[in-house]
């Protein structure tokens, strides 16, 4: 059997009616992989494009500046480092999604995470080698992150409270406490604007040769690699996968449930993390109080709609990207709100959904009985 | 300190724990509705802008009570896509959930920067119905302070409150409330004894809809007077909070919304009273302090068994 | 095939059918859990649906109360063809079904489970939905309590409020499914009554069994089902005048074909029961010795108080009592799921009560759980991974920490062969499977890879004879090679055919041990009437 050990939809178990008049398997996948991610971008395009018309703005041409404002001139770079924080965090989310746990306090973990080493660096700068600083602030924003899920993960694992409730509250902790640090002790006191100290723009993440993309962009990949392997091939993936599917079956076949809990929301946390270090170490070199990109909600539903495969939420997140960064642009020159990619995004999410269901819809809606029939016959 | 608590800061905290609190109660309230129905609406917050946007441009065009009316439509009117995506066709609600906030945020904040970006018009205080007797008690009563206190609210308030009490002995008493329970918990069951959960579903989650889009207008019409992007700022994610924590329990809700609300608002008050505290800190501490109960009782959190989760008839 | 098939169920004989299935089909990925199939349902006539797991039966009755739609196939009432398609047509038109597995809300009341849906006002009635149930408890003869919440309650008592709730509105048509499988013998013959007196009322009954006796001694007609098809029926004047062995040679015939019938072995097929195992010589030193054990009581079980049990190698120590009495909470805290709050728990030799899951199961200590579907398997995996669920991460399945499809999959193979696992294939999830299929992939796990000693909670609960007899041979046959087993039933018969000891449990004590032997049947009786008694007021 070659189909992957923690997805429980596999070509194996396809109903038998539809699999035998489906084109070979390989081929099939594929279409149906461009089918499920083309055909609701291009639906949301057109609904957003009725928007634009009703507003006064041209469709076509604000496209094609959000293409031009994402790709064009270097900007496919920013496009592909954006990429970075959102697969780190996509992967995170893989962890504790797969075990049936909802990590909802993105926001407040990678506020934190990032806060902290944003107010760490400037002491570390300038008395270690570049290197070894960047090494313990990925370490410590990893740590951080990780730490702030503690909370959530022991009351979830040894009280049962609902996780959802107390990712939300820690993350609005989170994000006020990584506001009282900027404003307190971590604000630079030459700014008069409350933030951190900056590092130096050229002495950020070292760079890809020949291109402006911070090595986090490989970090990222890299994580996303072994997430893929770590879901679909290790016992690990499908520890978390029992867990996600019945709590009572794990404990049951002898997996320390509490245990397991805590791991996978660390876990996620720590991934988190490495994205916040990503973003501020790779682009900013600070941190502005009150700044707060908001990326834990954009990337959840990616999650899903990839179905908690690691590789697959990689075009979801790379479409993402291309839509925040080339959206300034484009909703300038049309002078519409920038808002306008939010709107987009959420249409995007909306359709895709209903994509799949469609297609979920076609191989359920044909009877069980033709393919049995024609088996027999 | 006692000479910080003044009879004027003590109505502002009041006056402002209610205005900031009636938002989260009217939206916390249709969430657990919706909620003991089996029905995760993480879009809340997409409910309320939607509400607070349609509420404060109707009310500007026409008048405050059909400015309550229209956000209450509007909530609901978003909310359908919830009903129609997540509880008709199965879909998932988390994904949609947000999904609709995001679009939300993204189409209010872009139909409103193109219809009044220059003008940014403004509402007029919400006229307030003094409580004869009570409202002249010296700190609850807030006759005669400028934004009243306990006994001295707009309509809208006490209509509030009428509905929080009406909706715990619906869901105690009445047969919608037991199906509405019986739907979170064990649809099969419900399904099994002749009632529809979709239907049951369905309607809990417009009437979610519809208190969140009220409490939106709330915002915008009563506590603003204005609109503008993100108004709500989260509020529908600590609604969430709220309505979880209140397992099922109208009071809670109450107690909740105005417990969250002074801690929105207490800064200002403390500001009257010429203390300058940070607002980051004030705004965390409520959920510190419910963390900190969490972890001290450890109380076992209850959420019906079928939340969030589609219901589909006779599958294994 | 048999004598006794009447074409369509059609007697001119009898009272027209209440209502009538004709033709019906309704497959599933992979199987025809229906096919073509005639019943004629009358009133005052208990009409039973027997067959092996998987053979359609609750499929059928799901598509009679409007939870599964059928592919092809009529419905009439009355004579005239009628639609069901939902739970809420079905009551409409006075069908009334107690499903295999529960459908009460756990954490309502029961009163609230009742008036659910049972009436078009606003306001819930209280008052009135009271008296209603003490009017159908006394009709069944059951005393329950209205306030006490679902979840609460011993199965046997969920039951009892399942059929209640089945008959709240007056039904035209009853169906039983597997109503029995959670009874005590008194329960059983309480029912029965019940189902006289309903019969007396007028109304049709269906009752889905896998124990023949009951069948027999309750039914006015049986129809057989296998694989998706009718293969036999009895009319009233084919089951009257005719022995219970004889009817059950006969229906074991239709059930299975040839080659099972004649099967005088089968416990269910005979009239008295004798203990089936001579006495053996065992070892003296227990293999596991439970010593005072006390496990605390949570949400409305009982928990264990004081509980000592020794089990020698290769000894088949059985539990009996009613259900409810800290059954689970015993088997779990053996296994490891339940932490024990004093007391001991050696098993070869050491103590394991400090042990996690995963170490008792490396000694060789398994547990064949009685709830597969809420724990004993995960219904979204495949059958393959069901299969090696406890070996997670060990060689030969996992090597260097990834996985070896190659070796689950033969493994499954191998399992599904040996253990006669009814599966379209190993890559089926499990939650498909009939009740009797799930078992065997929990048998077939927990048995595989050397075990010491198995604890079994209700092994037989819900399977066919066949499946039924597979399974106590295979304790039998274990325990012959040294495996000592624990069983835990509430099938008193079932522990006189396989103990060599029967231990009783009462409220969380052990009542009594009793050597089983001539005898045994009835002081182990006394001593569970005597928990009963108390248990059950
Ligand atoms: N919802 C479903 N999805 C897929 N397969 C199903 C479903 N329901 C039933 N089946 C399959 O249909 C067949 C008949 O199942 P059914 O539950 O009717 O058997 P049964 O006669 O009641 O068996 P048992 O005695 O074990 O209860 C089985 O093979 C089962 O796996
Ligand atoms: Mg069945």
């Amino acid at each position: 059997m070659s189909s992957d050990a923690t997805a429980p939809a596999t070509a194996a178990q396809a109903p038998p009616g539809p699999a035998e008049t489906a084109p070979p398997a390989a081929i099939g996948r594929m279409a149906e992989i461009v089918v499920r991610s083309l055909v609701p971008v291009l639906l949301a395009l057109v609904a957003g494009g009725l928007v634009l018309l009703a507003l006064g703005a041209n469709p076509i041409q604000f496209y094609a500046d959000v293409w031009s404002g994402g790709m064009d001139f270097g900007a496919w770079q920013d496009t592909v480092m954006r990429m970075a924080p959102l697969a780190l965090i996509a992967c995170g989310l893989i962890y504790v999604f797969k075990a049936g746990i909802w990590n909802l306090g993105i926001d407040g973990q990678f506020l934190l995470a990032g806060g902290v080493i944003a107010g760490l660096a400037p002491e570390l700068y300038g008395n270690m080698p570049d290197a070894l600083m960047f090494l313990i602030l990925f370490i410590v924003a990893g740590v951080v992150a990780s730490v702030w899920t503690i909370v959530p993960a022991l009351l979830r694992a040894h009280y049962g409270v609902n996780e959802i409730i107390t990712s939300l509250m820690t993350s609005f902790i989170g994000i006020n406490l990584a506001n009282i640090l900027i404003k307190g002790p971590f604000q630079d006191t030459a700014s008069n604007v409350p933030q951190t100290e900056a590092i130096p723009f050229t002495n950020l993440l070292p760079t890809i040769p020949g291109t402006r993309i911070h090595v986090g962009v490989i970090v990222a990949a890299v994580l996303a690699i072994a997430t893929w392997y770590a879901m679909s091939r290790t016992s690990f993936g499908l520890r978390l996968a029992i867990l996600g599917a019945n709590a009572r079956a794990a404990a049951h076949v002898g997996i320390s449930v509490p245990r397991l809990i805590l791991v996978a929301f660390m876990t996620s946390g720590a991934f988190i993390g490495l994205a916040a270090a990503a973003e501020i170490m790779g682009i900013w070199g600070y941190v502005r109080a009150d700044w707060n990109p908001a990326f834990g909600l954009l990337v959840v539903p990616l999650v899903f709609l990839a179905r908690f495969n690691a590789l697959a939420t990689i075009p979801f997140v790379a479409a993402l990207a291309l839509m925040t960064i080339g959206g300034d642009l484009a909703t300038q020159n049309a002078g519409v709100s920038n808002e306008f990619t939010l709107l987009l995004v959420g249409l995007v999410l909306l359709f895709m959904g209903v994509t799949e269901l469609l297609g979920r819809r076609r191989s359920l809606g044909q009877s069980y009985l033709q393919g049995i029939k024609r088996r027999k016959g | 300190m006692s000479e910080i608590f003044t009879t004027d800061v003590l109505t502002a905290l009041l006056a402002g724990g209610i205005l900031a609190g009636v938002p989260l109660l009217f939206a916390a309230l249709g969430e657990m509705v919706a909620e003991r129905a089996g029905v995760l609406n993480i879009g809340l917050e997409g409910y309320m802008l939607m509400g607070a946007y349609v509420g404060f441009v109707t009310a500007y065009h026409t008048n405050t009570f059909l400015g309550f009316l229209g956000g209450a439509a509007a909530g609901a009117a978003v909310s359908l896509i919830m009903v129609v995506l997540c509880i008709r066709l199965g879909l998932d609600q988390i994904v949609v959930g947000i999904a609709i906030t995001l679009a939300a945020e993204g189409a209010t904040a872009l139909i409103f920067d193109s219809q009044f970006a220059e003008s940014r018009p403004t509402l007029g205080a919400t006229e307030r119905i003094d409580i004869p007797g009570l409202s002249q008690i010296p700190v609850v009563g807030g006759g005669d302070t400028s934004d009243g206190s306990v006994f001295s609210q707009p309509p809208i308030v006490y209509i509030g409150l009428a509905i929080v009490v009406g909706t715990a002995w619906t869901m105690r008493r009445t047969h919608w409330g037991l199906n509405i329970r019986a739907a979170g918990d064990k649809p099969s069951a419900l399904d099994a004894a002749g009632v529809s959960v979709l239907g049951t579903r369905t309607w809990a989650t417009l009437f979610c809809g519809a208190m969140a889009g009220m409490g939106g207008a709330y915002l915008s019409i009563t506590a603003a007077g204005l609109f503008e992007d993100f108004i709500t700022q989260g509020r529908g994610f600590i609604a969430i909070v709220l309505a979880m924590l209140a397992r099922g329990k109208g009071a809670w809700v109450l107690i909740g919304a105005f417990v969250f609300g002074i801690s929105l608002s207490i800064s200002d008050a403390l500001q009257i009273a010429g203390v300058d505290i940070s607002t980051d800190l004030v705004f965390m501490l409520p959920f510190v302090t419910v963390i900190a109960v969490l972890v001290v009782f450890g109380r076992r959190s209850y959420l019906p068994a079928a939340l969030a989760l589609p219901y589909v008839r006779g599958a294994r | 095939m048999t004598g006794t098939t009447d074409t369509a169920g059609h007697d001119a004989a009898a009272a027209p059918a209440a209502v009538e299935l004709r033709g019906i089909t309704k497959a599933f990925p992979g199987v025809l859990a229906n096919d073509h199939i005639d019943l004629a349902l009358r009133p005052g006539e208990v009409h039973c649906l027997l067959g092996e797991n998987g053979a359609g039966k609750s499929t059928l009755m799901s598509i009679l109360s409007g939870m599964v739609q059928p592919d092809e196939g009529d419905i009439l009432m009355d004579g005239a063809p009628v639609r069901i398609d939902s739970p809420k047509r079905a009551i409409e038109m006075g069908i009334g079904m107690v499903y295999q597995h529960t459908t009460l809300v756990p954490t309502l009341s029961v009163l609230d489970n009742l008036m659910m849906g049972s009436s078009r006002a606003f306001r819930l009635d209280e008052a009135g939905s009271r008296e209603r149930l003490a009017e159908v408890a006394a009709m069944l003869g059951v005393d329950v309590d209205p306030d006490a919440e679902t979840q609460s309650l011993a199965l046997g008592q969920q039951q009892q409020v399942e059929i209640i709730k089945a008959l709240w509105r007056g039904s035209k048509v009853l169906i039983l499914d597997e109503p029995t499988s959670m009874l005590t013998p008194q329960g059983v013959v309480e029912l029965a009554k019940a189902v006289e007196r309903l019969k007396g009322h007028g109304l049709g009954v269906v009752l889905i069994t896998h124990k023949l006796h009951e069948a027999t001694s309750m039914g006015d007609r049986v129809t057989v089902l296998k694989q998706g098809r009718v293969v036999g029926r009895l009319a009233p004047h084919e089951l009257a005048g005719r022995s219970h062995q004889e009817l059950q040679d006969v229906i074991v015939g239709m059930m299975f074909g040839e080659q099972v019938a004649p099967a005088p072995e089968l416990v269910e097929l005979q009239e008295h029961v004798e203990p089936a195992r001579a006495r053996r010589d065992l070892p003296e030193e227990p293999l596991l010795t439970v010593d005072a054990l006390e496990v605390g009581a949570k949400g409305g079980e009982m928990g264990l108080r004081g509980v000592s049990l020794a089990v020698r190698p290769g000894e088949i120590l059985g539990i009996a009592g009613v259900d409810g009495n800290g059954q689970r909470e015993l088997a779990e805290a053996i296994a490891g799921q339940r932490p024990a709050t004093a007391g001991d728990i050696r098993f070869r030799g050491v103590s394991i009560a400090r042990l996690s899951v995963w170490q008792r199961e490396r000694l060789g200590l398994r547990y064949v759980s009685d709830d597969r579907m809420g724990e004993g398997t995960v219904a979204a995996l495949p059958v393959g991974l069901n299969l090696v669920l406890k070996r997670i991460g060990q060689a030969p399945f996992w090597r260097r920490g990834s996985i070896r499809h190659a070796e689950v999959e033969r493994n499954a193979r191998e399992k599904i062969a040996e253990f006669a696992i009814r599966t379209p294939g190993s890559g089926t999830r499990v939650g498909t499977l009939s009740g009797g299929n799930i078992q065997k992939v929990v048998l077939a796990r927990e048995l595989s890879n050397d075990p010491k000693l198995v604890v079994y909670n209700k092994p037989t609960y819900g399977l066919d004879i066949v499946t039924t007899r597979m399974v106590r041979e295979r304790i039998e046959a274990l325990a012959a090679e040294g495996v000592s087993a624990l069983v835990i039933s509430t099938d008193l018969d079932e522990l006189v055919a396989l103990c060599d000891r029967i231990a009783v449990i009462s409220r969380g004590r052990i009542a009594g041990v009793i050597e089983n032997g001539a005898g045994a049947e009835q002081r182990v009786g006394e001593l569970m009437v005597g928990g009963h008694a108390e248990v059950v007021r």
